[in-house]
């Protein structure tokens, strides 16, 4: 197998698998239909990561990011959280297979997506998704996925475009 | 920890017998080139004709109607390519399925990209092409049909006796690919009403790396590789005598241990299927029935199939996945769309393919482990927990 040992270690035993109940931050990131999903839930308090849990639908390497990201974000302030980047992630495991790359951007995007959705709860003001005609499918021609709104090829599963910022549906 | 090796479409191990022909081969000659005049030379055409005899023999051809090749590529290649290079002047459409394995798929693309238009029919949810789509979708300049035999897949056989009348009667050449099926269950060529047929190797107990390819008398074929007059000029270059020497011995075997063979085969699936039942939400793939005895298809809800591969394989149980991400591209299996799976069922496919020496107290043993992994990544896996 092309993986590393640190990869085959949080593959074989993840750490933090669940979901907290009453979170206090959800981020979900990812489809299905390119390749990964991954919610992650926190728990704050004082400003700090008291607990954190992942789920995650994927191949080895997804599971292996979901598994390191929490163990790094666990016990930090949400600051020193958020400077957790998908790069530093996948040195902690020691390097991906360069076609898994793109599953480690899952890793921290899910992170900072449950950070960013405690901030909005605390502040009251959580943001209603602006609404878009819905689509059903992501087009896809040659082994590549294409943004169904605007024809961006999508090299990282997303909820949303990264160019046109248009919801990506899950299936 | 004993390895227990479940993915024999990728590749079978050498059969006892195989091994024993190219080390004995190797030990006599090895090197005598069968082109050359003297004694070297007439040892070496010696056992080229016996390892023809034996894949025609295989399949009822005539030993002068067998090319050998590197493989099945290169076989499916050379029929697709060799049939549309020597009838171009007569008409440049073919016509194909959704399922082909990329050989095929691949050479049509180089074919189109030169002027040449393909028709790509659809299979129902069983992956079985309908022969009457053939017959609807032949226009006057179609020159070649390639519908594989059996899918590597999913394992489904396709009715090619009949898409093969169609062509006879329409004059049309016919190749199948039967790189999956060959040496596994019977074939007949004339049967099979086809002029072309690929088959390789090492999908049933011969060395990788040899094939062969099936070309009916006075069937219109250019060359793949061009050269010498090896091969009754249809593939030059000085053969490879120790892989064919293998192949010819593993189709000899085929032969003959075939009932056996697939009796023991069908009872492996047989087996695994009854366990397999007793697993939630599992979608099998392929047709129940008209499928290579040895190949079970089926796809786990809410995981996905290389994590389940690699858990496996931690536990040294080799099997299979057409996930994307094991494949290294972003897609799921084509054949699994064209089938009707959703992204996510399909993504979470595993392939179990069974061969002669694999036992059902292998099967019991794997199974244990693949409960367990399924157990493990469900209870990781978001989607299982929103089925719930």
């Amino acid at each position: 197998m092309q993986y590393s040992d640190t990869v085959m270690e949080h593959f074989r035993s993840p750490k933090n698998v669940g979901r907290i109940e009453n979170p206090d931050g959800i981020g979900e990131v990812g489809n299905p239909v390119c390749g990964d999903m991954m919610t992650i839930t926190i728990k704050v308090k004082d400003d700090r990561i008291e607990d954190i849990k992942f789920e995650t639908f994927g191949c080895g390497a997804a599971i292996a990011v979901s598994s390191m990201v929490t163990e790094m974000a666990k016990g930090k302030t949400l600051e020193e959280a958020l400077k957790i980047t998908n790069k530093s992630v996948a040195e902690q495991l020691g390097g991906l297979p360069k076609n898994k790359l793109h599953c480690s951007n899952l890793g921290a995007d899910a992170l900072h997506k449950a950070i960013m959705d405690y901030y909005a709860k605390k502040e009251g003001k959580a943001k209603e998704p602006k609404k878009f005609e819905k689509v059903d499918y992501i087009g896809e021609r040659e082994g590549k996925c294409y943004c169904p709104y605007c024809d961006t090829e999508l090299l990282t599963p997303a909820p949303f475009c990264k160019k046109c910022g248009k919801p990506l549906p899950s299936k | 920890m004993e390895l227990i090796y479940f993915d024999h479409i990728s590749g079978t191990p050498l059969h006892p017998h195989v091994k024993e022909a190219m080390i004995k081969y190797i030990k006599e000659n090895g090197f005598g080139n069968p082109s050359s005049q003297h004694r070297l030379g007439d040892m070496a055409i010696e056992t080229l004709n016996n390892a023809r005899e034996n894949v025609a023999k295989l399949i009822n051809a005539k030993p002068e109607e067998i090319v050998f090749t590197s493989g099945g590529t290169e076989s499916v290649n050379h029929a697709i390519k060799g049939v549309a290079f020597a009838k171009a002047k007569k008409g440049k459409h073919i016509i194909t399925s959704n399922i082909e394995h990329q050989s095929v798929s691949r050479a049509l693309r180089v074919l189109m990209r030169m002027g040449y238009e393909v028709t790509t029919l659809p299979v129902d949810s069983y992956g079985m092409i309908d022969p009457s789509d053939v017959k609807k979708a032949i226009k006057d300049d179609t020159i070649l049909v390639t519908v594989m035999h059996a899918n590597n897949e999913i394992g489904t056989i396709e009715p090619i006796d009949e898409i093969g009348k169609i062509t006879r009667e329409r004059g049309i050449v016919f190749h199948t690919d039967a790189v999956a099926s060959c040496g596994n269950i019977p074939i007949d060529v004339n049967e099979l009403n086809v002029d072309l047929l690929s088959l390789s190797a090492n999908q049933f107990y011969g060395p990788p790396g040899v094939g062969a390819l099936y070309i009916r008398e006075k069937t219109p074929i250019f060359p793949l590789i061009d050269g010498g007059t090896q091969e009754n000029n249809q593939r030059a270059g000085t053969q490879n005598m120790i892989g064919i020497v293998g192949l010819g011995k593993a189709s000899e075997l085929a032969r003959i241990e075939m009932p056996e063979r697939m009796e023991h085969l069908q009872n492996l699936k047989r087996y695994f299927l009854s366990k397999l039942n007793r697993i939630d939400d599992i979608v099998l793939n392929g047709h129940p029935e008209k499928s290579l005895p040895g190949l079970v298809s089926f796809s786990v809800e809410y995981v996905e199939g290389e994590s389940m591969m690699i858990m496996l394989d931690e536990k040294g149980i080799c099997v299979s996945t057409r996930s994307a991400c094991a494949s290294g591209s972003l897609r799921a299996s084509h054949v699994l769309i064209a089938i009707g799976r959703d992204y996510a069922t399909a993504q979470g496919t595993l392939l179990f393919s069974f061969g002669i020496s694999n036992t059902m107290e292998q099967i019991d043993r794997a199974f244990v482990e693949l409960e367990e992994t399924i157990r493990f990544l469900r209870n990781i896996s978001p989607l299982y927990k929103k089925k719930k």
